[in-house]
């Protein structure tokens, strides 16, 4: 019961923020909406007991990704004049809107195949254990290393002064 | 009402639709960027909510696959609006003419 509770308040929050973050005319107070957003979705992944990957996203989304993003405000002086919708409003809204409505039709008509089971808790060495094992992923975890080298030197290259 | 599968992956639903919403009607860069990033979010809930209940740790396995791709996203999409700002001095997306024909 508690554990619903937690979800229906989790989730409007989540979408309150999201449609903040689309809505606000000024950016900084977006950008902390965007925040309290990917919190809202740390608690989320909690009542879907999956304790690693909240832990996870409260680390990089909330603390590198939303640093990044209000420094990334800062530097591009452009927060004075807002963050005005562009000329793709109104075929935007009809898309958003299509896909929306498309989506839930589906995952309502679909019967899923549900188990019962008990979630797997706790969630960390499974994980481990399917990243790291013979049959499991240790390659798109080296690729995914080589991925974030790359970004950082490109990163860094991009905002060399010249 | 107990919260089932379908309750995630609708809650999912209506995070990305905001999201495309955003990344196509905004002008600003970096509000692209945030919108961008709160698809990738939704698609994370969707994951891990098929793992929860199809009880298959895989799910989760591509969520952290998910959160890597998109800070490295993050970290180059800013670094090219940044060095955008220094030669144009803006950062509106329908003023980037630059590689346009």
């Amino acid at each position: 019961m508690a554990l619903e509770i937690a979800f229906w308040v989790l989730a409007a929050v989540s979408v309150g923020a999201a449609l903040a973050v689309v809505l606000l005319r000024d950016i900084f107070r977006a950008a902390l909406f965007l925040v309290l957003c990917f919190f809202t979705i740390g608690g989320i992944y909690v009542t879907l007991s999956a304790d690693f990957l909240a832990g996870a996203q409260v680390l990089i989304y909330v603390g590198a990704i939303g640093v990044l993003i209000i420094f990334a405000i800062m530097l591009t002086r452009e927060s004075r004049r807002g963050s005005p919708s562009g000329r793709l409003r109104l075929p935007a809204l009809v898309v958003g809107l299509l896909f929306l409505v498309t989506m839930v039709l589906v995952v309502v008509g679909t019967d899923w195949n549900v188990v019962a089971e008990p979630p797997t808790e706790p969630t960390t060495s499974a994980i481990a254990q399917a990243l790291f094992s013979g049959e499991g992923f240790v390659l798109a975890f080296e690729i995914a290393a080589a991925l974030l080298l790359a970004a950082i030197i490109g990163a860094i290259v991009l905002v060399r002064e010249k | 009402m107990a919260v089932g599968l379908e309750h995630f992956l609708i809650l999912s639903a209506i995070l990305f639709a905001i999201g495309l919403y955003g990344a196509l009607a905004k002008r600003n860069a970096v509000v692209i960027l945030m919108s961008i990033e709160i698809m990738l979010n939704a698609v994370n809930i969707a994951m891990v909510a098929f793992s929860r209940y199809g009880h298959f740790i895989t799910g989760q396995v591509f969520a952290i696959f998910i959160m890597v791709v998109a800070a490295a996203e993050a970290a180059v999409g800013l670094a090219l609006i940044i060095a955008i700002y220094r030669s144009r001095e803006t950062v509106d997306a329908e003023k980037f003419d630059l590689m346009k024909w």
